[in-house]
């Protein structure tokens, strides 16, 4: 993998020129936000559940370990089958290897974002595995290979011509579909028989339950359940944050959700998952890939409180504006922008400048993580790990000094008015200037707050008591 | 006397009497001079006792929000000469407030800090919850304005309710422009959303950036409004940027001018 930091600002750049589809991102992901904030005025006890989902997080967390091996223990009495993975390499093998005893050579699973990490479909193709995504927004990202842009929505960048383009190639129907029904039902008709085909299923996992060693999968498309249950073997692969110690805890999350990502009160498909159906098998693969690590985190620690609903993207005004592949990363928008410098703080060292530190975020997460306070975090974070570009560090470092002496910046600001009352628009406005490229510079003053506050108020205050110093 | 309206309202010693230390921030002292001098003349409206150190720069915000914090070491220990003697110290400004108040971090904690920081008060805020003003028969603004609360004065000083909490609608800017007389309001859709400003964000994601901006402005025009009003110059000079280049017919105004009385 490239450490080549991630060009966000550039790839954003890109996205805002194609205005059809800009737009219809930025409506989607707004309605999306607007029907979550119908559905939290609809509860009186909304910032309760919040706070309750929060403190069960933290509380899991803080004991995960315990409650892992409780949920070890009680799914093997279920006669589930659990595999622990350090990392993406151990869980491609683990997934590898139970393919390979079951002679399996395809498989059929539903959105998982841990795969994502682990890079699992270009590992298994090489082991001779056809892998097909059955929910019909990540079968779209599979036939365009490209990672999702959302973590709900995976394909919401594109529009239905694109898709009809897409299902064109693949599917050989007509390009000129713009009925999204038609479209779905083409994906329909093609992955039905290689559902009904398949060798195994995989899914991922919303919540994993300490108490009853069982876990839950969400989604609206049942694409989960037929993944789990037409094939015999299911593999379910969870990232070791997805616990909850007791069944009694999934009525705040599940009533949390698909309210806080889709607007919805519930997704359509709520699946328990208690053991292997009759005559078949049933593994869990928990996957740690970084978590541990960053559970050691003291400021970044609680981003793994996640329940993946992408409720942060929605509001947030940068990733609407910039779509989540511009993020060049698995995770995207403000959640992904703290928790991808755990996976390789060069490469993305710029996303958390991909953000205006506003704070909407942090507001709309339903358990409640200090988004917008980790990203600034973050930022002093890099910057001691000088993971910042030399320019913009020097930039600073000149800003810094000059903002603790008065008379140099005196003279400075003196400059800048001077320079734009009087230099030629071509001058002001050109590739070095990045403020003037979409914008107007400020007009130009007569004389500055100072000067004015010098000339008109007699008893103006002193200067400060200490003389200032000279670096 | 405007004052005499003013005063005729409050007990003579219902606040003690401060001494008040003012902070211009450098781009209202730079661009927005107006901005700065409607604070001031409002606070001496309102009879307080009001100092401008003349030697001020910068609180330090634009190095801590790059996350260059130990670059914002000689810019802090600046702020806290220039400002401890004060009992307030008053700024123009939600997000130099908020980095005062909340990451004001690259000096020593000392009890000078510490002071300064917990004295330290965006205008609305120590217009309405320190002052608690009723009244500025002086104001009188014949026009449809746009509130533009920045995110800094919304969502970390909390000085209007926020849209995803779902709380009771309250806003303290709302309350102030309210006593204005001949003042009409225009509500954008997406009232709560970000401008795009962002400090050094608005020239490192330039483009994401205006294009945020361009969005907020026009959401303002089409909802009726004449005046984009803020109580922060920063938005504003973003704004602003971004609505002459795109042609959007809007202007622009600190709620410090309306407050102190201008009509335009």
């Amino acid at each position: 993998m490239s450490d080549k930091p991630v060009n966000h600002a550039r790839a954003a750049e890109h996205f805002i020129e194609d205005a059809p589809h800009l737009q219809f991102h930025d409506e989607r992901l707004w309605d999306m936000r607007q029907k979550r904030d119908a559905q939290m005025h609809i509860l009186p006890e909304w910032q309760e559940l919040r706070e309750e989902a929060s403190r069960i997080k933290e509380h899991t967390l803080s004991r995960l370990p315990e409650y892992l091996e409780q949920f070890e223990t009680n799914a093997k009495k279920n006669g589930i089958h659990v595999h622990w993975a350090r990392d993406g390499t151990e869980h491609n093998r683990i997934v590898g290897e139970i393919l390979k005893a079951h002679n399996a050579r395809n498989l059929i699973k539903s959105k998982s974002m841990v795969t994502e990490e682990c890079d699992m479909r270009p590992y298994l193709a090489k082991q001779g595995v056809t892998v097909t995504e059955t929910d019909l927004g990540e079968r779209i990202q599979q036939l365009d290979d490209q990672l999702p842009s959302h973590i709900v929505v995976p394909a919401v960048h594109k529009l239905t011509a694109d898709v009809a383009k897409i299902f064109a190639k693949d599917y050989h129907t007509d390009p000129n579909i713009r009925d999204p029904h038609l479209l779905a039902e083409a994906q329909r008709q093609a992955a039905r028989p290689v559902i009904l085909h398949a060798d195994a299923g995989m899914t991922g996992g919303n919540f994993v339950v300490a108490e009853t060693g069982t876990f839950v999968v969400c989604t609206n498309e049942g694409n989960a359940d037929l993944s789990a249950t037409v094939p015999n073997l299911h593999i379910a692969t969870i990232g070791i944050e997805r616990l909850v110690p007791r069944m009694a805890d999934m009525g705040v999350f599940i009533r949390l959700l698909s309210r806080s990502a889709l607007g919805s009160p519930i997704t359509q498909y709520t699946t328990h998952f208690r053991g292997p159906q009759k005559g078949g098998e049933m593994h869990v693969v928990l996957v740690d890939n970084g978590r541990a690590a960053r559970l050691g985190m003291e400021d970044f620690w609680t981003s793994l409180k996640c329940i993946r609903c992408g409720a942060c993207m929605n509001t947030c005004p940068v990733y609407r504006r910039s779509g989540g592949l511009s993020y060049g990363a698995v995770y995207s928008g403000p959640i992904g922008a703290i928790i991808d410098p755990t996976f390789n703080e060069r490469k993305y060292s710029t996303l958390p400048y991909a953000s205006t530190l506003n704070g909407s975020c942090t507001n709309v997460c339903p358990v409640k993580i200090n988004i917008h306070e980790q990203l600034y975090k973050w930022r002093r974070v890099l910057v001691q790990h000088h993971e910042m570009p030399f320019v913009k560090r020097e930039i600073m470092h000149m800003a810094g000094k000059l903002m603790g002496q008065p008379k140099m910046y005196r003279a400075a600001i003196k400059a800048t008015e001077v320079s734009l009352s009087t230099m030629p628009r071509f001058v002001l406005y050109n590739w070095l200037n990045p403020w003037g490229k979409h914008r107007e510079n400020p007009h130009p003053v007569k004389q500055t707050f100072n000067d004015w506050y010098r000339k008109n108020r007699e008893t103006a205050a002193k200067p400060a008591a200490a003389p200032e110093t000279k670096k | 006397m405007p004052c005499a309206t003013f005063r005729a309202n409050r007990a003579e010693d219902e606040y003690p009497l401060m001494k008040i230390g003012l902070f211009i921030p450098c781009y209202i002292d730079a661009f927005y001079p107006d901005a700065g001098i409607a604070t001031l003349e409002l606070l001496e409206k309102l009879e307080q006792d009001v100092e401008y150190p003349l030697d001020q720069t910068c609180c330090g915000q634009p190095m801590g929000n790059s996350g260059c914090n130990s670059d914002a070491a000689a810019a802090e220990a600046l702020f806290v000469r220039n400002f401890a003697k004060y009992d307030k110290i008053v700024m123009p400004s939600g997000s130099c407030t908020h980095h005062v108040r909340d990451n004001f971090d690259a000096i020593p904690q000392t009890d000078e800090v510490r002071h300064v920081r917990e004295n330290t008060y965006e205008l609305v805020e120590f217009l309405h919850d320190i002052l608690k003003v009723d009244a500025f028969p002086w104001a009188e603004f014949n026009h449809t304005v746009g509130l533009h609360n920045s995110c800094g004065t919304l969502r970390a000083l909390r000085t209007a309710s926020m849209s995803e909490l779902g709380e009771k609608p309250f806003s303290k800017p709302m309350d102030l422009l309210s006593k204005v007389k001949g003042i009409s309001f225009a509500t954008p859709k997406r009232p709560d959303e970000c401008c795009g400003f962002g400090g050094t964000f608005s020239v490192t994601e330039e483009a994401v950036s205006a294009r945020m901006g361009v969005d907020k402005v026009r959401d303002h025009h089409q909802a009726g409004a004449e005046y984009i009003v803020s109580a922060d110059s920063s938005c504003i000079m973003h704004q602003q940027g971004c609505a002459e280049r795109a042609g959007v017919p809007i202007r622009f105004i600190h709620i410090a001018q309306i407050l102190n009385g201008a009509s335009q």
